[in-house]
């Protein structure tokens, strides 16, 4: 495989996931939204893969290999459960209509290529034009985190995020250590675990997911 | 022998006025087949439109000439528009004049027209029609200019000859701009040729229909005219969505056999294009009409996102 037609896939991994991203901001059903952060892992462990045989760094197959675990069986499998067990069958609502969204995303990529065209400029390696994607996915996890109401994708907004900071690594530095990605990768899993109990203790309190509620909370007085 | 371009003009035009009821014809027989029923012939289109020529025209008594117009008119564009998309040949006289935004405009045109035509009646079909046509036209017109523009950017022209022949000879190989923009225009063809979940083509339900609520009030030759320009027009979209994102089999050289050749090849990429089509329609349930800005909505983006992937990744 010569150097070409890899730099051509990783740019179109790159597409993919911010594609995933774009799709994750307007999906509306909460499964769905769960398959296509599945899908932005998987798209994002090829790209790993693909940059750490480009760049010779083998350390890179063994984050794709975790990103892949972690994020495309792991995580969608707990929040699954989790939905499954909190009995969620409402659709997402949002703060700002879907059509809305979509015209602030785009916004935001514009803004994330501006932002990145002096840096792409200065970086010799092959991956230097995903970067703005990879600040763009980052852009968009924060977005949807803001857009929506409910407790859980919210946490799918930060996880989304978390893809789009290690999709800046590999595309800015090829990757961080090994130790560091190790940590990253617990620490996500962790999450998952807190975020899980945190789900069930507002659930029992509110009755409901929705962060609105919380509003509420306050001393009895 | 080679071919003076200005008979394989004619000629093309020719098979689009000839081949495009056999494709509705082809498309309606598979999806039968797909439900489980069984088809009429691939040639009953031509049976429709034969016996609507024969019958009579009925006007009502208030139709002005904006009526009486407009069938010659949307069957003039649309025929117009067959003669710009280079699908046999890629020297074609009128493709040289015309680029791709041109063939919005014609497009344009004849939607215009259609709506009117729907309200001069004053029937609430016809002006329901029509504003749920150019609602639908405000949405998708900006997303067809876009995917355009998309692929213009990648070809560096607007000219269809131009596009077909740098897409053609370029690496097609994944091309995330490229990419993005198909899956915008096959979304887009969907909502311009008011297929499944737009706007279906087989339905007189009030609630739902949208062109055919417009041309409620034709019949006889107008009807004719008007059913057969949707025919080419569905036909137009598949032709110019294979011309441009799988150009292969135009002929270049202009000669008789790589004029056969390319004939062959669009028959069975637009067969193809039936089955997926088909598939597509089969698949999806017709949405409401009120949902419709967020399916125009995604066709933009896509759009967008092919333009804004050809400037990050390319």
């Amino acid at each position: 495989m010569n150097l070409h037609i890899a730099a051509q896939i990783n740019s179109f991994l790159a597409a993919l996931v911010l594609l995933t991203a774009f799709g994750m901001l307007v999906q509306k059903r909460i499964y769905g939204l769960i398959h296509l952060f599945a899908w932005q892992g998987l798209f994002l462990s090829l790209n790993t893969a693909i940059v750490g045989f480009v760049a010779n760094k083998h350390h890179l197959y063994i984050s794709s290999v975790l990103t892949l675990s972690l994020k495309v069986f792991v995580l969608p499998y707990i929040l699954h459960v989790l939905i499954h067990r909190l009995k969620i069958r409402k659709e997402v609502e949002t703060v700002v209509n879907i059509p809305m969204t979509m015209m602030i995303g785009i916004a935001l990529v514009i803004f994330s290529y501006h932002l990145m065209a002096p840096i792409r400029e200065l970086s010799t390696l092959i991956t230097r034009s995903t970067l703005a994607v990879a600040l763009a996915t980052v852009m968009l996890g924060l977005l949807m985190m803001i857009t929506r109401r409910h407790a859980v994708t919210q946490i799918i907004g930060f996880l989304a995020l978390e893809n789009g900071l290690f999709f800046a690594a590999t595309s800015a530095t090829y990757g961080m250590p090994l130790v560091v990605e190790l940590g990253v990768a617990l620490d996500v899993l962790i999450a998952a675990f807190i975020f899980g109990i945190f789900f069930f203790h507002i659930h029992t309190t509110f009755d409901s997911l929705d962060v609105e509620q919380m509003a509420k909370l306050k001393e009895a007085g | 022998m080679n071919l003076n371009p200005f008979i394989t003009e004619i000629l093309q035009v020719m098979i689009v006025l000839g081949v495009s009821p056999a494709y509705v014809g082809w498309v309606r027989m598979l999806k039968c087949w797909s439900q489980g029923r069984t088809s009429p012939s691939l040639f009953q289109p031509y049976r429709d439109i034969r016996k609507l020529f024969v019958k009579d025209v009925i006007l009502a008594e208030n139709a002005s000439w904006i009526f009486r117009f407009t069938p010659y008119l949307v069957f003039g564009t649309t025929v117009l528009a067959g003669g710009i998309i280079p699908m046999l040949s890629n020297d074609l006289p009128l493709s040289a004049t015309a680029d791709v935004i041109v063939l919005v405009a014609l497009f344009a045109i004849a939607r215009f027209f259609t709506a009117l035509a729907g309200m001069d009646i004053g029937t609430a079909f016809g002006g329901m029609g029509s504003s749920r046509e150019m609602t639908i036209a405000s949405l998708a017109e900006p997303a067809m200019l876009m995917a355009i523009f998309t692929i213009s950017l990648a070809a560096r022209s607007t000219s269809l000859s131009q596009i077909v022949q740098v897409i053609y000879s370029g690496q097609p190989l994944l091309r995330p701009s490229i990419a993005f923009a198909f899956i915008a225009f096959v979304l887009i063809s969907l909502a311009e040729t008011g297929r499944i979940p737009v706007d279906n083509p087989a339905t007189h339900l009030e609630l739902t229909m949208i062109h055919e609520a417009m041309i409620l009030e034709y019949s006889g030759r107008h009807l004719a005219l008007i059913e057969w320009a949707g025919m080419m027009k569905l036909l137009l979209f598949m032709a110019l969505g294979a011309v441009l994102f799988f150009p292969w089999g135009i002929d270049a050289s202009g000669s008789a056999s790589g004029g056969v050749l390319a004939f062959m090849f669009l028959l069975l990429k637009l067969a193809a294009s039936g089955v997926i089509l088909v598939l597509i329609e089969t698949g999806l349930a017709k949405m409401r009409l009120f949902r419709l800005t967020e399916f125009l909505g995604s066709a933009f983006l896509m759009a967008t996102l092919g333009m804004l992937s050809f400037f990050i990744l390319e």
